[in-house]
């Protein structure tokens, strides 16, 4: 890769002086080691410190850069800069409250996460060792434990976009198939429970925009999937 | 002072949050230690810059140590030998001897909270070798770190996390502390702490405070770490006059990816990976007749650079080398190094599978931080006694000093800190407490102004220097001056220019004078932070005249006098610098382990 000019498009809003949101036309020089979106934010932020993004571990694990980039949502970090069309069009991530240009407030989210009781339940007093679980049924978590709560795919989902305060979501659905789905759980009839209700399981339509966006290539639907024939298993 | 009047009416609208105790930071040592709090019901606050699950303790790969013997024999006195000899013997061995024999039972405790541990066969968690861990004292590698395939720091803060939503932690998500508060006798009241959604300031006033803020590798060009990791913990400490201990030692991971510095484990040569040069030679057997790729951390990446020296780098500009695990196969590594197949495609454009990751020693980790004792207590030099705690302060995980990591840590080693000495340090917490010796202590008057002092500073500089501009200077001079090999005339060239670079730091200036989530604002902040750390790490590395772990210098030579450069009769110490003057002081390290039937771990000649 060499030296290249791009030609970006960023939401910029700043409640302290901007009466209303616009886009801003940014062009920016990239060095040869600027590889990824995030290496060209950085960059745009050296020459203008205003520019508002999260960011952290820069490798794709810790879920802070999530945006809407050209119309996906997506992990700046993970994103090659020269793979996307130009103008780059960047917005904070769809359906949350906008704080202030790429950073949106992330409380329904979470709210949504912390509802599923997104914790190991099992009141049995522990053994003096680790829990015993077969390799087999440790394999079961693969695809749903590795989930960095980006909010990727939930802001992708048009029933969150309508719903976010009734419908979980689909991170906080794979969430809790997570632990309904290890063996050391003891919860999984409360938390079916919890979910038994028209919005909070029932509004996925598997539309699975969400499997589209996952940057960590999981598959909430069919997460939401198993806990649906569950539920049917339970109740025949 | 121009901005005295605005100051007062800040001053003013300070608000005033009481708590128990209050914890800055919210990875793996936070979230371990807020557990204690919660748990035994002290109202407790935990602050942290970013969503928990978003801290550092993520990026964790390979493991962490436990001698739980899954499948192979182990015994906590021989990780003890492993990580007394990977100290390079500067690690307390009282604090050491602690930190290995609590190793299963904070694990277990990890287990039980639904870590996903990777599975034996007999349904035991699975446990992989590692660098520099072996059995019977130093015979052969040892199956001890215990892992998540290779997202072990992942799957570690997303269960403490979730142990912590249902022990009802109170957490501020996404606010920055700015300063510690100490009253005119040195008590430790609690920090000053910006909310970055709305800008405004508060006090948080406790009995206890707990930092928990992580490492600072980012004062490093290169880096494995995380933009976040700005040492805001140390920062705030030297400011409040508290010393740093031996911030010359930092590790350089062997295997960072080739030019982004993304960490890639050394669990890959734990399941079996090899290092080559440009010839193909597997040239750790050189080096390391014993251990060969998993000798520690400081010997690899020392090898690698004298390869690259020498011109058996790889590459056109011959300047890495390359980390082969073409010969496991697939299944394996889909199965225990998915995480590191999916990094090595997306940042070195190389599937590990069937081709070799081109590698380059990265900057990873500070052995030093702020002195603690391995109940978690801040200790100080007072009144002629060298460890004296300082009343309501605590301090655990990577911006702490136990000290258990020496000159040189082991890998796994640091997720097993920051259980072992967050547990402790919040253990320490509601004992001190429930024996009555913390009580909320009247603030000060001017317990905000620090801090809104260096508000307003940045709200009216007009003339200096761009934060992104500055901050790169201070990465180069680290990079340049205190890197893996040191010498004795860049280093004092170096003092030179971090000094300077300090200077500069003192006035820069942001454009970006908005209230809300004002990430010019923070980053200059969080600047402030690096350059004590910078500092601390070029005046303390200046002054060590020998060579030990990570810091070998070219004017301390391998010598039948001085085996490694090492020269115990003068600097078998402690460094503790100081940042109001740049002075340093020097404490004994702990030769005698914790319990009095337990065999100090003689000094030796380090060889892997």
């Amino acid at each position: 890769m060499s030296k290249r000019t791009v030609q970006f498009k960023i939401y910029r809003y700043d409640p302290d002086k901007d009466e209303a949101p616009y886009m801003q036309d940014i062009e920016v020089e990239l060095d040869p080691h600027d590889v990824k979106l995030l290496d060209a934010l950085v960059k745009i932020k050296a020459k203008d410190d205003s520019l508002s993004f999260r960011r952290s571990c820069r490798e794709g694990v810790c879920g802070s850069d999530a945006m809407n980039v050209n119309g996906t949502n997506a992990l700046a970090c993970l994103t090659d800069v020269d793979s996307l069309a130009q103008p780059i069009v960047l917005r904070p991530l769809p359906g949350l409250p906008v704080i202030r240009d790429l950073i949106v407030d992330m409380t329904q989210f979470f709210k949504q996460y912390h509802s599923i009781k997104p914790y190991l339940i099992n009141d049995e007093p522990p053994p003096e060792r680790e829990r015993l679980q077969t390799p087999e049924e440790r394999e079961e978590l693969n695809g749903l434990y590795e989930c960095i709560l980006c909010a990727c795919c939930s802001t992708a989902c048009p029933s969150f976009w309508w719903n976010p305060d009734k419908f979980v979501g689909p991170s906080g659905l794979l969430n809790a198939y997570r632990f309904i789905a290890d063996t050391r759980d003891r919860a999984t009839n409360e938390r079916l429970d919890n979910l038994e209700d028209p919005y909070r399981l029932f509004r996925c339509h598997t539309i699975m925009s969400c499997v589209h966006v996952c940057p960590k290539s999981l598959n909430p639907t069919r997460a939401i999937g198993k806990i649906k024939d569950l539920m049917v298993r339970r109740a025949v | 002072m121009g901005h005295t009047d605005s100051l007062e009416a800040l001053s003013v609208n300070v608000a005033k949050r009481t708590f128990d105790a209050v914890i800055v930071g919210a990875g793996g040592a936070g979230l371990r230690a807020a557990l204690q709090l919660s748990e035994a019901g002290l109202k407790t606050a935990v602050l942290t810059k970013v969503f928990p699950t978003r801290s550092h303790t993520v990026a964790a790969q390979g493991g962490v140590a436990a001698s739980l013997g899954n499948s192979t024999e182990d015994h906590w006195h021989w990780h003890m030998y492993d990580t007394v000899k990977g100290s390079d013997w500067l690690g307390d061995q009282d604090s050491i001897e602690f930190m290995v024999r609590k190793a299963n039972e904070v694990v277990i405790e990890l287990e039980h909270y639904g870590m996903p541990f990777d599975r034996t066969d007999a349904g035991k968690i699975y446990q992989r070798p590692f660098g520099g861990h072996s059995m019977n004292y130093g015979k052969a590698p040892v199956m001890r770190s215990c892992a998540a395939a290779d997202r072990t720091g992942h799957a570690m803060l997303h269960a403490l996390y979730q142990r912590n939503v249902r022990a009802h932690t109170q957490f501020f998500v996404e606010w920055m502390a700015l300063d510690l508060i100490r009253d005119a006798a040195g008590n430790v009241l609690g920090v000053t702490a910006l909310e970055l959604e709305t800008g405004e300031v508060s006090i948080f006033h406790a009995k206890a405070t707990v930092f928990a803020t992580g490492g600072a590798g980012r004062i490093f060009y290169s880096s494995t770490n995380a933009f976040t990791n700005t040492g805001d913990g140390l920062g705030m400490a030297a400011r409040a006059g508290i010393p740093l201990e031996d911030m010359e030692f930092w590790q350089f991971h062997p295997t960072g990816v080739a030019g982004a510095g993304v960490l890639i484990t050394e669990g890959v040569r734990g399941e079996g990976g090899i290092l080559r040069n440009s010839g193909g030679e597997r040239f750790m057997e050189r080096y390391a007749p014993n251990l060969k790729d998993l000798a520690s951390r400081d010997v690899v990446s020392r090898s690698m650079v004298t390869e690259i020296n020498e011109g058996r780098g790889c590459g056109p500009h011959k300047d890495h080398l390359l980390l082969d695990i073409t010969h496991l196969s697939p299944e394996v590594i889909m199965k225990r190094l998915p995480g590191i197949r999916e990094i090595s495609i997306r940042f070195a454009g190389v599937d590990p599978i069937k081709a070799p990751i081109p590698v380059v020693p990265t900057a990873h980790y500070q052995m030093g931080g702020i002195p603690t004792n391995f109940h978690g207590q801040v200790i100080v030099p007072k009144d002629g006694n060298l460890r004296t705690p300082v009343p309501g302060f605590y301090a655990a995980g990577e911006c702490g000093c136990a000290s258990v990591h020496g000159a040189n840590r082991l890998g796994t080693n640091s997720l097993l800190d920051l259980l072992v000495f967050g547990k402790s340090a919040g253990e320490s917490v509601v004992a001190d407490f429930k024996s009555g010796d913390l009580s909320l202590k009247p603030l000060p008057a001017d317990a905000a102004e620090f801090s809104l002092a260096r508000l307003a500073r940045l709200e009216s500089q007009q003339e200096g220097y761009a934060v992104a501009d500055t901050r790169l200077a201070m990465q180069r001079v680290m990079q340049k001056h205190a890197g893996v090999f040191r010498f004795n005339d860049l280093l004092k060239e170096g003092v030179a220019a971090i000094l300077k670079v300090a200077e500069a730091a003192k006035s820069t200036i942001i454009n970006d004078k908005s209230r809300v989530w004002n990430t010019a604002r923070q980053d200059a902040l969080e600047l402030d932070n690096q350059i004590e750390v910078a500092k601390a790490t070029m005046i303390s590395a200046e002054a060590r005249k020998e060579s030990r772990g990570a810091h070998v210098r070219d004017d301390a030579p391998d010598t039948p006098e001085h085996p490694n450069g090492r020269d115990d009769q003068n600097w078998l110490k402690h460094t503790l610098w100081y940042s109001a003057d740049n002075h340093l002081e020097y404490k004994p390290v702990q030769l005698k382990p914790m319990s009095d039937d337990v065999e100090p771990i003689a000094l030796a000649k380090r060889t892997y």
